[in-house]
Protein backbone atom coordinates (compact mmCIF):
# COMPACT_ATOMS: atom_id res chain seq x y z
CA UNK A 1 0.00 0.00 0.00
CA UNK A 2 1.64 3.19 -1.10
CA UNK A 3 0.56 6.52 0.28
CA UNK A 4 0.18 9.25 -2.36
CA UNK A 5 3.24 11.44 -2.61
CA UNK A 6 2.91 14.98 -1.40
CA UNK A 7 3.09 17.44 -4.29
CA UNK A 8 3.24 21.11 -3.44
CA UNK A 9 0.55 23.28 -5.02
CA UNK A 10 3.22 25.32 -6.78
CA UNK A 11 4.68 22.23 -8.38
CA UNK A 12 1.24 20.93 -9.32
CA UNK A 13 0.26 24.16 -11.09
CA UNK A 14 3.64 24.39 -12.75
CA UNK A 15 3.36 20.86 -14.10
CA UNK A 16 -0.10 21.48 -15.43
CA UNK A 17 0.90 24.76 -17.04
CA UNK A 18 3.89 23.13 -18.68
CA UNK A 19 1.72 20.31 -19.95
CA UNK A 20 -0.79 22.73 -21.47
CA UNK A 21 1.91 24.95 -22.96
CA UNK A 22 3.60 21.99 -24.62
CA UNK A 23 0.33 20.97 -26.25
CA UNK A 24 -0.33 24.48 -27.51
CA UNK A 25 3.21 25.04 -28.77
CA UNK A 26 2.87 22.08 -31.12
CA UNK A 27 0.04 23.76 -33.04
CA UNK A 28 0.21 26.40 -35.72
CA UNK A 29 -0.56 30.00 -34.98
CA UNK A 30 -3.60 32.21 -35.34
CA UNK A 31 -3.47 36.00 -35.64
CA UNK A 32 -6.34 38.40 -35.13
CA UNK A 33 -5.85 41.95 -36.36
CA UNK A 34 -8.06 45.02 -36.38
CA UNK A 35 -8.43 46.91 -39.64
CA UNK A 36 -10.28 50.11 -40.51
CA UNK A 37 -13.67 48.47 -41.15
CA UNK A 38 -13.55 45.58 -38.70
CA UNK A 39 -11.46 42.67 -37.48
CA UNK A 40 -9.54 40.10 -39.53
CA UNK A 41 -8.97 36.58 -38.22
CA UNK A 42 -6.27 34.48 -39.86
CA UNK A 43 -5.14 30.92 -39.22
CA UNK A 44 -2.90 28.47 -40.92
CA UNK A 45 -5.16 25.48 -41.32
CA UNK A 46 -4.80 22.87 -44.06
CA UNK A 47 -8.30 21.52 -43.31
CA UNK A 48 -11.19 23.31 -44.98
CA UNK A 49 -13.78 21.84 -42.63
CA UNK A 50 -12.20 21.62 -39.17
CA UNK A 51 -12.26 25.33 -38.45
CA UNK A 52 -10.10 27.25 -36.00
CA UNK A 53 -12.05 30.43 -36.63
CA UNK A 54 -15.79 30.65 -36.17
CA UNK A 55 -18.82 32.86 -35.75
CA UNK A 56 -20.27 33.08 -32.26
CA UNK A 57 -22.83 35.83 -32.67
CA UNK A 58 -23.72 38.93 -34.68
CA UNK A 59 -20.59 40.89 -33.84
CA UNK A 60 -18.51 38.26 -32.04
CA UNK A 61 -16.01 35.81 -33.49
CA UNK A 62 -13.89 33.07 -31.97
CA UNK A 63 -10.41 31.86 -32.81
CA UNK A 64 -8.55 29.02 -31.16
CA UNK A 65 -5.41 26.93 -31.18
CA UNK A 66 -4.63 23.70 -29.42
CA UNK A 67 -6.56 20.47 -29.22
CA UNK A 68 -9.44 20.46 -31.68
CA UNK A 69 -11.97 18.55 -29.61
CA UNK A 70 -11.40 20.82 -26.62
CA UNK A 71 -11.77 24.15 -28.37
CA UNK A 72 -14.66 22.81 -30.45
CA UNK A 73 -16.47 22.02 -27.19
CA UNK A 74 -15.77 25.55 -25.97
CA UNK A 75 -16.88 27.06 -29.28
CA UNK A 76 -20.20 25.23 -29.20
CA UNK A 77 -20.72 26.23 -25.58
CA UNK A 78 -20.11 29.85 -26.63
CA UNK A 79 -22.67 29.64 -29.44
CA UNK A 80 -25.22 28.15 -27.04
CA UNK A 81 -24.49 30.79 -24.43
CA UNK A 82 -24.82 33.63 -26.94
CA UNK A 83 -27.95 32.32 -28.66
CA UNK A 84 -29.71 31.60 -25.38
CA UNK A 85 -28.84 35.01 -24.00
CA UNK A 86 -29.85 36.80 -27.19
CA UNK A 87 -33.16 34.97 -27.26
CA UNK A 88 -34.00 35.57 -23.58
CA UNK A 89 -33.07 39.27 -23.69
CA UNK A 90 -32.13 40.98 -26.93
CA UNK A 91 -29.48 40.55 -29.60
CA UNK A 92 -27.79 43.72 -28.37
CA UNK A 93 -27.32 42.17 -24.92
CA UNK A 94 -24.80 39.56 -26.07
CA UNK A 95 -21.32 40.95 -25.43
CA UNK A 96 -17.79 39.67 -25.78
CA UNK A 97 -17.11 40.62 -22.16
CA UNK A 98 -19.82 38.30 -20.84
CA UNK A 99 -18.70 35.49 -23.09
CA UNK A 100 -15.05 35.97 -22.17
CA UNK A 101 -15.92 35.80 -18.48
CA UNK A 102 -17.73 32.52 -18.99
CA UNK A 103 -14.76 31.13 -20.91
CA UNK A 104 -12.30 32.35 -18.31
CA UNK A 105 -14.24 30.77 -15.44
CA UNK A 106 -14.58 27.51 -17.31
CA UNK A 107 -10.90 27.34 -18.26
CA UNK A 108 -9.83 28.26 -14.73
CA UNK A 109 -12.04 25.68 -13.09
CA UNK A 110 -10.90 22.95 -15.47
CA UNK A 111 -7.28 23.97 -14.92
CA UNK A 112 -7.51 23.62 -11.14
CA UNK A 113 -10.02 20.83 -10.62
CA UNK A 114 -9.90 18.44 -13.57
CA UNK A 115 -7.21 15.82 -13.98
CA UNK A 116 -5.98 17.48 -17.17
CA UNK A 117 -6.16 21.16 -18.19
CA UNK A 118 -7.52 22.26 -21.56
CA UNK A 119 -4.66 22.53 -24.06
CA UNK A 120 -6.12 25.59 -25.79
CA UNK A 121 -5.68 29.29 -26.25
CA UNK A 122 -8.61 31.40 -27.43
CA UNK A 123 -9.32 34.82 -28.83
CA UNK A 124 -12.76 36.38 -28.49
CA UNK A 125 -13.13 39.33 -30.88
CA UNK A 126 -15.99 41.79 -31.07
CA UNK A 127 -16.56 44.75 -33.38
CA UNK A 128 -18.39 47.74 -32.01
CA UNK A 129 -20.48 50.37 -33.75
CA UNK A 130 -17.35 52.49 -33.79
CA UNK A 131 -13.71 51.41 -33.95
CA UNK A 132 -13.20 52.67 -30.40
CA UNK A 133 -15.49 49.95 -29.05
CA UNK A 134 -13.77 47.03 -30.81
CA UNK A 135 -12.66 44.36 -28.34
CA UNK A 136 -9.95 41.68 -28.51
CA UNK A 137 -9.66 39.26 -25.58
CA UNK A 138 -6.98 36.63 -25.37
CA UNK A 139 -7.62 33.68 -23.06
CA UNK A 140 -5.02 31.22 -21.85
CA UNK A 141 -5.36 27.58 -20.81
CA UNK A 142 -5.48 28.61 -17.13
CA UNK A 143 -8.29 31.11 -17.57
CA UNK A 144 -6.16 34.23 -17.50
CA UNK A 145 -7.46 37.00 -19.73
CA UNK A 146 -5.63 39.75 -21.58
CA UNK A 147 -7.35 42.70 -23.25
CA UNK A 148 -5.49 43.55 -26.46
CA UNK A 149 -5.71 46.72 -28.49
CA UNK A 150 -4.56 46.31 -32.08
CA UNK A 151 -3.75 42.66 -32.72
CA UNK A 152 -3.19 39.39 -30.94
CA UNK A 153 -1.43 36.15 -31.81
CA UNK A 154 -1.91 32.74 -30.23
CA UNK A 155 -0.38 29.30 -30.79
CA UNK A 156 3.08 27.89 -31.33
CA UNK A 157 4.72 31.01 -32.78
CA UNK A 158 2.63 33.49 -30.78
CA UNK A 159 5.46 35.16 -28.99
CA UNK A 160 7.57 35.61 -32.07
CA UNK A 161 4.66 36.93 -34.10
CA UNK A 162 3.78 39.25 -31.26
CA UNK A 163 7.31 40.65 -31.39
CA UNK A 164 7.10 41.23 -35.12
CA UNK A 165 3.76 42.96 -34.77
CA UNK A 166 4.61 44.98 -31.65
CA UNK A 167 4.29 48.69 -32.13
CA UNK A 168 2.45 48.24 -35.41
CA UNK A 169 -0.92 49.98 -35.54
CA UNK A 170 -3.25 48.13 -37.88
CA UNK A 171 -6.63 49.59 -36.83
CA UNK A 172 -6.42 52.42 -39.35
CA UNK A 173 -5.26 50.36 -42.32
CA UNK A 174 -7.47 48.86 -45.05
CA UNK A 175 -8.21 45.13 -45.18
CA UNK A 176 -5.87 44.28 -48.08
CA UNK A 177 -2.91 45.81 -46.28
CA UNK A 178 -3.70 44.16 -42.95
CA UNK A 179 -4.20 40.83 -44.70
CA UNK A 180 -0.76 41.15 -46.28
CA UNK A 181 0.76 41.85 -42.86
CA UNK A 182 -1.09 38.92 -41.27
CA UNK A 183 -0.11 36.58 -44.08
CA UNK A 184 3.54 37.53 -43.75
CA UNK A 185 3.74 37.15 -39.97
CA UNK A 186 2.00 33.76 -40.06
CA UNK A 187 5.02 32.49 -41.98
CA UNK A 188 7.26 33.40 -39.03
CA UNK A 189 9.95 30.85 -38.34
CA UNK A 190 9.81 29.36 -41.83
CA UNK A 191 11.43 30.00 -45.17
CA UNK A 192 8.30 30.60 -47.21
CA UNK A 193 4.90 32.21 -46.76
CA UNK A 194 1.85 30.14 -45.86
CA UNK A 195 0.13 28.77 -48.95
CA UNK A 196 -3.09 30.67 -49.56
CA UNK A 197 -5.05 27.43 -49.85
CA UNK A 198 -3.93 26.56 -46.31
CA UNK A 199 -5.03 29.90 -44.94
CA UNK A 200 -8.30 30.07 -43.04
CA UNK A 201 -9.54 33.65 -42.99
CA UNK A 202 -12.65 35.48 -41.85
CA UNK A 203 -13.68 39.02 -41.07
CA UNK A 204 -16.13 40.80 -38.81
CA UNK A 205 -17.30 43.69 -40.98
CA UNK A 206 -18.64 46.90 -39.50
CA UNK A 207 -20.29 47.77 -42.83
CA UNK A 208 -22.06 44.40 -43.23
CA UNK A 209 -25.63 44.75 -44.46
CA UNK A 210 -27.02 41.92 -42.33
CA UNK A 211 -27.03 41.78 -38.52
CA UNK A 212 -24.51 38.94 -38.83
CA UNK A 213 -21.17 40.58 -39.54
CA UNK A 214 -19.02 37.43 -39.73
CA UNK A 215 -17.90 36.42 -43.21
CA UNK A 216 -15.41 33.75 -44.31
CA UNK A 217 -12.89 34.75 -46.96
CA UNK A 218 -12.35 32.07 -49.61
CA UNK A 219 -8.91 31.51 -51.19
CA UNK A 220 -10.12 33.43 -54.27
CA UNK A 221 -11.09 36.42 -52.11
CA UNK A 222 -7.65 36.30 -50.49
CA UNK A 223 -5.89 36.20 -53.86
CA UNK A 224 -7.91 39.16 -55.09
CA UNK A 225 -7.15 41.14 -51.93
CA UNK A 226 -3.45 40.33 -51.96
CA UNK A 227 -3.18 41.10 -55.67
CA UNK A 228 -4.63 44.57 -55.12
CA UNK A 229 -1.92 47.22 -55.09
CA UNK A 230 -0.83 47.87 -51.52
CA UNK A 231 0.91 50.96 -50.27
CA UNK A 232 4.43 51.01 -48.93
CA UNK A 233 3.25 50.95 -45.33
CA UNK A 234 2.70 47.21 -45.37
CA UNK A 235 6.19 46.45 -46.58
CA UNK A 236 7.72 48.89 -44.14
CA UNK A 237 5.80 47.10 -41.37
CA UNK A 238 7.26 43.81 -42.54
CA UNK A 239 10.73 45.32 -42.71
CA UNK A 240 10.86 46.49 -39.13
CA UNK A 241 9.30 43.28 -37.85
CA UNK A 242 11.48 41.02 -39.97
CA UNK A 243 14.73 42.04 -38.32
CA UNK A 244 13.41 41.35 -34.86
CA UNK A 245 12.04 38.00 -35.94
CA UNK A 246 15.36 36.68 -37.12
CA UNK A 247 17.02 37.58 -33.84
CA UNK A 248 14.15 36.22 -31.75
CA UNK A 249 13.59 32.92 -33.54
CA UNK A 250 16.41 31.07 -31.82
CA UNK A 251 15.36 32.15 -28.35
CA UNK A 252 11.76 31.18 -28.90
CA UNK A 253 11.47 27.98 -26.89
CA UNK A 254 13.40 29.32 -23.93
CA UNK A 255 11.37 32.49 -23.86
CA UNK A 256 8.19 30.45 -23.81
CA UNK A 257 9.35 28.52 -20.77
CA UNK A 258 9.64 31.72 -18.75
CA UNK A 259 6.30 33.10 -19.84
CA UNK A 260 3.10 32.84 -17.87
CA UNK A 261 3.38 31.83 -14.26
CA UNK B 1 -18.04 30.73 -7.00
CA UNK B 2 -19.04 31.24 -10.60
CA UNK B 3 -17.69 28.29 -12.53
CA UNK B 4 -18.40 29.51 -16.04
CA UNK B 5 -20.58 27.52 -18.38
CA UNK B 6 -23.16 25.20 -16.93
CA UNK B 7 -22.02 21.61 -17.64
CA UNK B 8 -24.98 21.25 -20.04
CA UNK B 9 -23.44 23.88 -22.33
CA UNK B 10 -20.25 21.83 -22.66
CA UNK B 11 -21.79 18.39 -22.90
CA UNK B 12 -24.87 19.06 -25.06
CA UNK B 13 -24.84 17.20 -28.35
CA UNK B 14 -27.94 18.68 -29.97
CA UNK B 15 -27.74 21.13 -32.84
CA UNK B 16 -31.27 22.39 -32.18
CA UNK B 17 -31.65 25.56 -30.16
CA UNK B 18 -35.19 24.64 -29.16
CA UNK B 19 -34.13 21.27 -27.77
CA UNK B 20 -31.22 22.83 -25.92
CA UNK B 21 -33.30 25.66 -24.45
CA UNK B 22 -35.99 23.19 -23.40
CA UNK B 23 -33.42 21.26 -21.37
CA UNK B 24 -31.62 24.17 -19.69
CA UNK B 25 -34.03 27.14 -19.68
CA UNK B 26 -37.57 26.08 -20.58
CA UNK B 27 -38.98 29.41 -19.33
CA UNK B 28 -37.62 31.35 -22.29
CA UNK B 29 -39.53 29.31 -24.86
CA UNK B 30 -43.01 30.39 -25.92
CA UNK B 31 -45.37 28.24 -23.94
CA UNK B 32 -48.89 28.59 -22.57
CA UNK B 33 -49.82 25.94 -20.03
CA UNK B 34 -53.21 24.28 -20.09
CA UNK B 35 -53.89 25.76 -16.60
CA UNK B 36 -53.33 29.27 -17.95
CA UNK B 37 -55.70 28.57 -20.80
CA UNK B 38 -58.32 27.09 -18.50
CA UNK B 39 -58.09 30.15 -16.25
CA UNK B 40 -58.94 32.42 -19.16
CA UNK B 41 -62.14 31.12 -20.71
CA UNK B 42 -63.09 32.81 -23.92
CA UNK B 43 -59.43 33.61 -24.54
CA UNK B 44 -60.04 33.84 -28.27
CA UNK B 45 -61.54 37.28 -27.71
CA UNK B 46 -58.67 39.60 -26.94
CA UNK B 47 -55.91 37.82 -28.81
CA UNK B 48 -54.84 39.49 -32.08
CA UNK B 49 -54.96 37.48 -35.29
CA UNK B 50 -52.85 37.96 -38.39
CA UNK B 51 -54.26 37.25 -41.80
CA UNK B 52 -53.54 36.90 -45.51
CA UNK B 53 -50.14 35.68 -46.75
CA UNK B 54 -49.41 34.69 -50.36
CA UNK B 55 -46.38 33.12 -52.00
CA UNK B 56 -45.58 32.09 -55.56
CA UNK B 57 -42.66 31.06 -57.73
CA UNK B 58 -40.96 33.60 -59.97
CA UNK B 59 -38.42 33.27 -62.77
CA UNK B 60 -35.45 33.00 -60.40
CA UNK B 61 -36.90 32.12 -57.02
CA UNK B 62 -39.96 32.87 -54.92
CA UNK B 63 -41.92 35.88 -53.75
CA UNK B 64 -43.88 36.12 -50.51
CA UNK B 65 -46.17 38.95 -49.49
CA UNK B 66 -48.51 39.68 -46.62
CA UNK B 67 -50.91 42.41 -45.60
CA UNK B 68 -50.28 44.55 -42.52
CA UNK B 69 -53.44 44.09 -40.45
CA UNK B 70 -53.94 42.27 -37.14
CA UNK B 71 -57.45 41.96 -35.78
CA UNK B 72 -59.13 41.21 -32.44
CA UNK B 73 -62.64 40.08 -33.24
CA UNK B 74 -64.20 42.90 -35.23
CA UNK B 75 -61.57 45.43 -34.16
CA UNK B 76 -58.28 46.24 -35.82
CA UNK B 77 -55.41 45.58 -33.42
CA UNK B 78 -52.61 46.81 -35.66
CA UNK B 79 -52.26 48.58 -39.00
CA UNK B 80 -48.55 48.01 -39.31
CA UNK B 81 -47.80 44.45 -38.16
CA UNK B 82 -45.27 42.59 -40.31
CA UNK B 83 -46.09 38.95 -40.93
CA UNK B 84 -43.54 38.06 -43.62
CA UNK B 85 -39.96 37.75 -42.40
CA UNK B 86 -36.65 36.48 -43.70
CA UNK B 87 -36.01 33.12 -42.00
CA UNK B 88 -32.35 33.24 -43.02
CA UNK B 89 -30.40 34.44 -46.05
CA UNK B 90 -32.13 32.03 -48.43
CA UNK B 91 -35.69 31.59 -47.18
CA UNK B 92 -38.74 33.49 -45.96
CA UNK B 93 -41.55 32.67 -43.56
CA UNK B 94 -45.01 34.20 -43.32
CA UNK B 95 -47.52 33.43 -40.60
CA UNK B 96 -51.28 33.63 -40.21
CA UNK B 97 -53.04 32.98 -36.93
CA UNK B 98 -52.58 34.09 -33.33
CA UNK B 99 -50.18 37.00 -33.78
CA UNK B 100 -48.32 36.83 -30.47
CA UNK B 101 -47.47 33.16 -30.81
CA UNK B 102 -46.78 33.56 -34.52
CA UNK B 103 -44.20 36.30 -34.08
CA UNK B 104 -42.52 34.33 -31.32
CA UNK B 105 -42.47 31.23 -33.52
CA UNK B 106 -40.80 33.24 -36.30
CA UNK B 107 -38.14 34.51 -33.88
CA UNK B 108 -37.52 31.00 -32.62
CA UNK B 109 -37.40 29.54 -36.14
CA UNK B 110 -34.93 32.19 -37.31
CA UNK B 111 -32.69 31.41 -34.36
CA UNK B 112 -33.11 27.67 -34.91
CA UNK B 113 -31.69 27.99 -38.44
CA UNK B 114 -28.88 30.31 -37.37
CA UNK B 115 -27.99 28.10 -34.41
CA UNK B 116 -27.78 25.00 -36.60
CA UNK B 117 -25.62 26.84 -39.12
CA UNK B 118 -23.20 28.01 -36.43
CA UNK B 119 -22.96 24.71 -34.56
CA UNK B 120 -22.64 22.56 -37.69
CA UNK B 121 -20.73 25.06 -39.80
CA UNK B 122 -23.10 24.61 -42.73
CA UNK B 123 -26.72 25.68 -43.34
CA UNK B 124 -29.63 23.24 -43.33
CA UNK B 125 -31.05 22.15 -46.69
CA UNK B 126 -34.34 23.78 -47.69
CA UNK B 127 -36.24 20.55 -47.08
CA UNK B 128 -34.49 20.25 -43.71
CA UNK B 129 -35.62 23.73 -42.72
CA UNK B 130 -39.21 22.88 -43.67
CA UNK B 131 -39.10 19.65 -41.65
CA UNK B 132 -37.68 21.50 -38.67
CA UNK B 133 -40.53 24.01 -38.86
CA UNK B 134 -43.04 21.16 -39.05
CA UNK B 135 -41.69 19.60 -35.87
CA UNK B 136 -41.80 22.96 -34.08
CA UNK B 137 -45.48 23.24 -35.03
CA UNK B 138 -46.13 19.74 -33.78
CA UNK B 139 -44.65 20.76 -30.41
CA UNK B 140 -47.29 23.52 -30.22
CA UNK B 141 -50.18 21.23 -31.10
CA UNK B 142 -51.74 21.56 -27.65
CA UNK B 143 -52.21 25.29 -28.17
CA UNK B 144 -53.64 24.75 -31.63
CA UNK B 145 -56.26 22.42 -30.16
CA UNK B 146 -57.24 25.20 -27.75
CA UNK B 147 -57.85 27.50 -30.68
CA UNK B 148 -54.53 29.37 -30.62
CA UNK B 149 -53.51 28.14 -34.04
CA UNK B 150 -50.43 29.27 -35.90
CA UNK B 151 -50.16 28.37 -39.58
CA UNK B 152 -46.98 29.28 -41.44
CA UNK B 153 -46.09 29.44 -45.10
CA UNK B 154 -42.43 28.78 -45.85
CA UNK B 155 -40.55 29.39 -49.10
CA UNK B 156 -36.97 29.59 -50.19
CA UNK B 157 -34.24 28.78 -52.64
CA UNK B 158 -31.83 25.88 -52.24
CA UNK B 159 -28.30 27.39 -52.17
CA UNK B 160 -26.83 27.43 -55.66
CA UNK B 161 -30.17 26.81 -57.38
CA UNK B 162 -32.11 29.16 -59.58
CA UNK B 163 -35.62 28.08 -58.60
CA UNK B 164 -37.69 28.30 -55.45
CA UNK B 165 -39.90 25.94 -53.49
CA UNK B 166 -42.97 26.65 -51.36
CA UNK B 167 -44.17 24.65 -48.35
CA UNK B 168 -47.46 25.01 -46.53
CA UNK B 169 -48.30 23.48 -43.15
CA UNK B 170 -51.26 22.63 -41.02
CA UNK B 171 -51.58 23.01 -37.24
CA UNK B 172 -50.69 19.36 -36.65
CA UNK B 173 -47.30 19.84 -38.30
CA UNK B 174 -48.29 18.38 -41.66
CA UNK B 175 -46.00 19.65 -44.41
CA UNK B 176 -47.16 20.01 -48.00
CA UNK B 177 -45.08 21.20 -50.92
CA UNK B 178 -47.00 23.55 -53.22
CA UNK B 179 -46.54 23.49 -56.98
CA UNK B 180 -46.75 27.10 -58.16
CA UNK B 181 -48.44 29.35 -55.63
CA UNK B 182 -50.28 29.23 -52.32
CA UNK B 183 -52.03 31.50 -49.85
CA UNK B 184 -52.99 31.18 -46.19
CA UNK B 185 -55.15 33.15 -43.74
CA UNK B 186 -58.69 34.42 -43.71
CA UNK B 187 -58.45 36.21 -47.08
CA UNK B 188 -56.59 33.36 -48.73
CA UNK B 189 -59.52 32.17 -50.83
CA UNK B 190 -59.86 35.51 -52.60
CA UNK B 191 -56.10 35.89 -52.99
CA UNK B 192 -55.77 32.40 -54.45
CA UNK B 193 -58.56 33.14 -56.89
CA UNK B 194 -56.62 36.17 -58.08
CA UNK B 195 -53.39 34.18 -58.33
CA UNK B 196 -55.10 31.54 -60.46
CA UNK B 197 -55.83 34.18 -63.09
CA UNK B 198 -52.77 36.41 -62.73
CA UNK B 199 -49.87 34.08 -61.99
CA UNK B 200 -47.83 32.71 -64.88
CA UNK B 201 -44.54 30.80 -64.94
CA UNK B 202 -41.35 32.84 -65.22
CA UNK B 203 -42.67 36.07 -63.69
CA UNK B 204 -40.11 38.87 -63.53
CA UNK B 205 -39.55 40.63 -60.20
CA UNK B 206 -41.58 43.69 -61.24
CA UNK B 207 -44.35 41.51 -62.67
CA UNK B 208 -44.33 39.46 -59.48
CA UNK B 209 -44.74 42.47 -57.20
CA UNK B 210 -47.68 43.66 -59.33
CA UNK B 211 -49.36 40.23 -59.10
CA UNK B 212 -48.80 40.11 -55.34
CA UNK B 213 -50.30 43.56 -54.82
CA UNK B 214 -53.32 42.68 -56.99
CA UNK B 215 -53.95 39.46 -55.07
CA UNK B 216 -53.70 41.20 -51.68
CA UNK B 217 -56.00 44.00 -52.82
CA UNK B 218 -58.53 41.35 -53.87
CA UNK B 219 -58.25 39.71 -50.44
CA UNK B 220 -58.63 43.05 -48.65
CA UNK B 221 -61.60 43.92 -50.85
CA UNK B 222 -63.71 41.00 -49.65
CA UNK B 223 -62.19 40.00 -46.28
CA UNK B 224 -62.55 42.51 -43.45
CA UNK B 225 -59.61 40.99 -41.54
CA UNK B 226 -57.16 41.71 -44.37
CA UNK B 227 -55.82 45.24 -44.76
CA UNK B 228 -55.31 46.83 -48.16
CA UNK B 229 -52.53 49.28 -49.01
CA UNK B 230 -52.98 52.27 -46.71
CA UNK B 231 -52.34 55.45 -48.68
CA UNK B 232 -53.15 57.69 -45.71
CA UNK B 233 -50.49 56.17 -43.43
CA UNK B 234 -48.24 55.20 -46.36
CA UNK B 235 -48.30 51.57 -45.23
CA UNK B 236 -47.82 48.98 -47.97
CA UNK B 237 -47.91 45.17 -47.84
CA UNK B 238 -44.60 43.50 -47.00
CA UNK B 239 -43.16 41.96 -50.18
CA UNK B 240 -40.00 39.84 -50.02
CA UNK B 241 -38.28 38.14 -52.92
CA UNK B 242 -35.78 35.29 -52.62
CA UNK B 243 -33.31 34.33 -55.34
CA UNK B 244 -29.74 33.08 -55.59
CA UNK B 245 -28.51 36.44 -54.23
CA UNK B 246 -30.51 36.14 -51.03
CA UNK B 247 -33.62 37.68 -49.50
CA UNK B 248 -34.62 41.23 -50.39
CA UNK B 249 -37.52 43.35 -49.23
CA UNK B 250 -39.14 45.50 -51.90
CA UNK B 251 -39.11 49.07 -50.54
CA UNK B 252 -42.47 50.22 -49.22
CA UNK B 253 -42.55 53.29 -51.47
CA UNK B 254 -42.14 51.05 -54.52
CA UNK B 255 -44.95 48.71 -53.42
CA UNK B 256 -47.18 51.75 -52.87
CA UNK B 257 -46.51 52.86 -56.46
CA UNK B 258 -47.67 49.47 -57.74
CA UNK B 259 -50.71 49.69 -55.46
CA UNK B 260 -51.53 53.15 -56.79
CA UNK B 261 -51.36 51.84 -60.35
CA UNK B 262 -53.55 48.83 -59.55
CA UNK B 263 -56.16 50.95 -57.75
CA UNK B 264 -56.19 53.47 -60.62
CA UNK B 265 -56.69 50.80 -63.28
CA UNK B 266 -59.55 49.28 -61.29
CA UNK B 267 -61.19 52.65 -60.75
CA UNK B 268 -61.23 53.17 -64.51
CA UNK B 269 -62.69 49.72 -65.04
CA UNK B 270 -65.44 50.33 -62.48
CA UNK B 271 -66.71 53.44 -64.24
CA UNK B 272 -69.89 52.91 -66.23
Amino acid sequence: MSAPFYVSPEQLMKDRAEFARKGIARGRSVVVLRYDDGILLLAENPSATLHKIAEIYDRIAFAAVGKYNEFETLRQAGVRYADLRGFSYDRADVTARGLTNAYAQTLASVFTTESKPFEVELVVAEIGEHPSSDRLFRLSYDGSVADENEHVAIGGQAEEIGKRLSGLRTAGKPLAEVLAIGHTVLGTGRDEDVDLDDLEAAVLERSASSHRTFRRLQPDDLRALLAAPTTDEATSGEGTGGDEATTASGADTEARGDEGQ
Amino acid sequence: MNTGFDPAFLSATTNSFTDFARSVAPDVLPHVSSEQLAAAPGHRAGVPDGTTIIAFKTAHGVLMAGDRRATVGNLIASHIIEKVHAADSASVIGIAGTAGLALELIRLFQLELEHYEKIEGTPLSLEGKANRLASMLRAGLGLAMQGLAVVPLFAGVEPGRDSGRIFSFDVTGGKYEEVNFHSIGSGSGFARGALKKLWSPGLSEAGGVRVAVEALIDAADDDSATGGPDFVRQVAPVVRVVDADGVRRIPESEVLQYATAVVASRAEGDRP
